[in-house]
């Protein structure tokens, strides 16, 4: 199987609260960049895909992740490399110039270039929160789409069994290849996401794989190819913009209570939510 | 004058009550607004919209829309919104957020998700959303004729009848796209539970990695005194102590109750996202120094599996 995984990178999410704003613009400066989480889940989930896990060494499949970014964006894509993708495509460009509609247009360009079977996407990126991106591409691709996948069967590496993380519960779909599914938190966990060449029975540690210091090096070797954004599409007009960002209002400070019975008479008379 | 489609969300053969959100928007939009109710049963389900001063409730009633794929539903809502609406709400749900983007790709249309409120200004409409989990707000505008907007739930609170009736007019059901071929729906496995909505309810009993698998035997007391929904941490849900549609949070249900008690939940950023909107905020958690506590408008430290039953019993005595 051919799994493309887009990439972006965000400020560290764990700090999202130490964030600014000046003038008017979100200022991150500070905070450190990490891959966005839901994309290192894609990432596990397409090399969970392309093995048997009991040799883990052994590719039984392609995995390239794309990123559309400044140069800086090779890092996250080198680091992808080190954990067991094979290839990598950066998009020259800038956050600015792009929005969730031209993200997904220039990621359909990549995959008529690169045919994959699947593509594995993100839920959302935690800047924007968007959700979007893999659901646009599904569409302008004409693909089917199985959007915040918690759990991922292949069969026969032709069809996809994907549970659908949906309020209330879960929602279970067969999506023929070529598909486009976005994954959730759960993908992750130890029966999250298997491949047909791995046994039923088989459990993964829960979270994503580290890489190996030898893994790292051996990544500066793997293929990275730099694409310009106008070479796969024509027109980078941008359907949504934005203006002007602010902080949330502040919470009134609370108190602490002594006792539970203080709390309940606070809760009454206070609050008046009882 | 702005023309505005809402789509209803069906559930179990009746209209979600988060689609009165989507209502709520379209007033907000001002000009007119019609609804879309849409999926196996539809028909049926179409008299409970008629007393929102819709100009007209659309059906769209049909065997192959009886499980949702959205496949199947999208080209249908496209097809009815080329018929003179210039704006396509829904309600930024699980199905909303599964559709919405599908639809605004159709529609070649610009998409503004998960919006916190819409400012009109003439004929410039600016949108608010909540970004980075909710510690920026960010203001968009649409460059395309047509907008899509996903809308919250917890920002845009239920519309209430406005009298009248409208008529219910039926619309033709789209062909699928013919990428529906290759999905097929399997099955729905839904939580039973007697409780709430989370979405919907007054009161949100929430736990956190810290009732391991005590969840439900110290939360569930509490929760029926109070006539509450359960919600979770993540850490919760991933651990298998609470159902994984149980988890609050920045990617699990948004809430915004007139209570929250976050028991035994640290209040990781992620979480905040969830719950931060709501009118008050009770923790009890044995750290004192647990960020939550920094959005909590009571905090109790304490140790939950004695504060808990205490507190269920003196609910009991003084409320009850
Ligand atoms: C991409 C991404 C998305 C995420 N989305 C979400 C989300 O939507 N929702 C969400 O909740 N999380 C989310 N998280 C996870 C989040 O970062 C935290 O890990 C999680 O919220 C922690 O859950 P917790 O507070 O239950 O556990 P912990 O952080 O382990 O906290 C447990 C708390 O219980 C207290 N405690 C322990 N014993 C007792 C006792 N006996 N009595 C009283 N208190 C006690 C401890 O002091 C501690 O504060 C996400 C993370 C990532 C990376
Ligand atoms: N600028 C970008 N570069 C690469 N991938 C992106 C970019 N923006 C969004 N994506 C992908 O789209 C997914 C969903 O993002 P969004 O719809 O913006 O929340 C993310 O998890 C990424 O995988």
């Amino acid at each position: 199987m051919k799994i493309l995984v887009p990439l972006k990178r965000v400020a560290d999410p764990d700090n999202a609260n130490k964030i600014k704003v000046i003038a008017g613009k979100v200022d991150t400066t500070g905070l450190e960049f990490k891959p966005n989480p839901f994309d290192e889940y894609a990432v596990e989930t397409a090399l969970r895909l392309t093995e048997n896990a009991t040799n883990t060494k052994a590719r039984l499949g392609e995995v390239i992740v794309v990123a559309l970014g400044p140069k800086e964006l090779d890092t996250t894509l080198r680091g992808a490399l080190a954990t067991g993708a094979d290839r990598a495509i950066r998009v020259d460009t800038t956050d600015d110039a792009l929005d969730g509609d031209l993200v997904a247009r220039v990621l359909k360009a990549v995959v008529e270039k690169e045919a994959p079977d699947l593509v594995l996407i993100g839920k959302q990126q935690v800047e924007g929160d968007s959700n979007q991106v893999g659901q646009l591409l599904a569409e302008y691709l004409g693909w089917p789409q199985a959007t915040f996948a918690g759990s991922i069967k292949s069969e026969a590496d032709k069809a996809l069994l994907v549970s659908r993380e949906v309020d209330g519960g879960t929602l279970n779909l067969k999506v023929t290849l070529p598909a486009v599914v976005s994954v959730d938190l759960r993908i992750v966990s130890p029966q999250g996401a298997k491949s047909m060449h791995t046994a039923a029975t088989h459990a993964y540690p829960e979270g994503v794989r580290f890489a190996a210091l030898m893994a790292i090096m051996a990544a500066k070797k793997k293929p990275l190819v730099e694409m310009k954004l106008a070479e796969l599409v024509g027109d980078a007009s941008l359907k949504v913009t934005y203006g002007t960002a602010e902080l949330p209002p502040p919470r009134k400070a609370g108190i602490k209570v002594k006792s539970v019975a203080e709390l309940v008479e606070k809760l009454k008379t206070e609050a008046k939510v009882l | 004058m702005a023309n505005t489609l809402v789509i209803a969300e069906l559930h179990e053969g009746k209209v979600r009550k988060s689609t009165l959100s989507s209502i709520t928007f379209a007033r907000q939009v001002g000009g007119t607004f019609s609804i879309l109710v849409l999926g196996a049963g539809a028909k049926a389900a179409a008299s409970e919209v008629v007393v929102f001063g819709a100009a007209k409730v659309l059906v769209a009633d049909d065997a192959s829309l009886k499980d949702y794929v959205c496949e199947r539903f999208a080209p249908t809502i496209a097809a009815v919104a080329k018929g003179g609406f210039d704006t396509v709400v829904v309600t930024a749900s699980s199905y909303g957020k599964d559709l919405a983007p599908r639809v605004a790709a159709k529609l070649n249309a610009g998409y503004a998700p998960d919006i916190s409120s819409v400012h009109v200004d003439g004929n410039k409409r600016v949108y608010r959303r909540p970004m980075f989990a909710g510690n920026a707000y960010g203001t968009c505008e649409v460059q395309t004729p047509v907008h899509v907007v996903s809308a919250r739930q917890t920002e845009f609170t239920a519309a209430e009848p406005s009298g009248g009736a409208s008529p219910i007019e039926s619309v033709a059901v789209a062909a699928p796209d013919a990428a529906s071929a290759r999905v097929e729906f399997i099955s729905l496995e839904q939580g039973k539970s007697e409780r709430p909505d989370l979405g919907e309810a007054r009161v949100v009993v929430s736990g956190g990695r810290a009732l391991k698998e005590q969840f439900a035997q110290v939360l569930d007391p509490l929760a029926n005194l109070l006539g509450a929904a359960v919600g979770a941490s993540r850490a919760a849900c991933d651990a298998g102590f609470a159902p994984a549609e149980l988890q609050v949070g920045q990617t699990g249900r948004v809430v915004a109750p007139a209570l929250y008690l976050a028991i035994g939940i640290s209040g990781a950023i992620q979480h905040l996202a969830g719950m931060k909107g709501s009118k008050t905020i009770v923790a009890i958690n044995k750290d004192g120094d647990a960020p939550i506590f920094q959005v909590a408008d009571y905090g109790l430290v304490a140790d939950l599996f004695t504060a808990v039953p205490e507190l269920v019993g003196e609910l009991k005595r003084t409320v009850a």
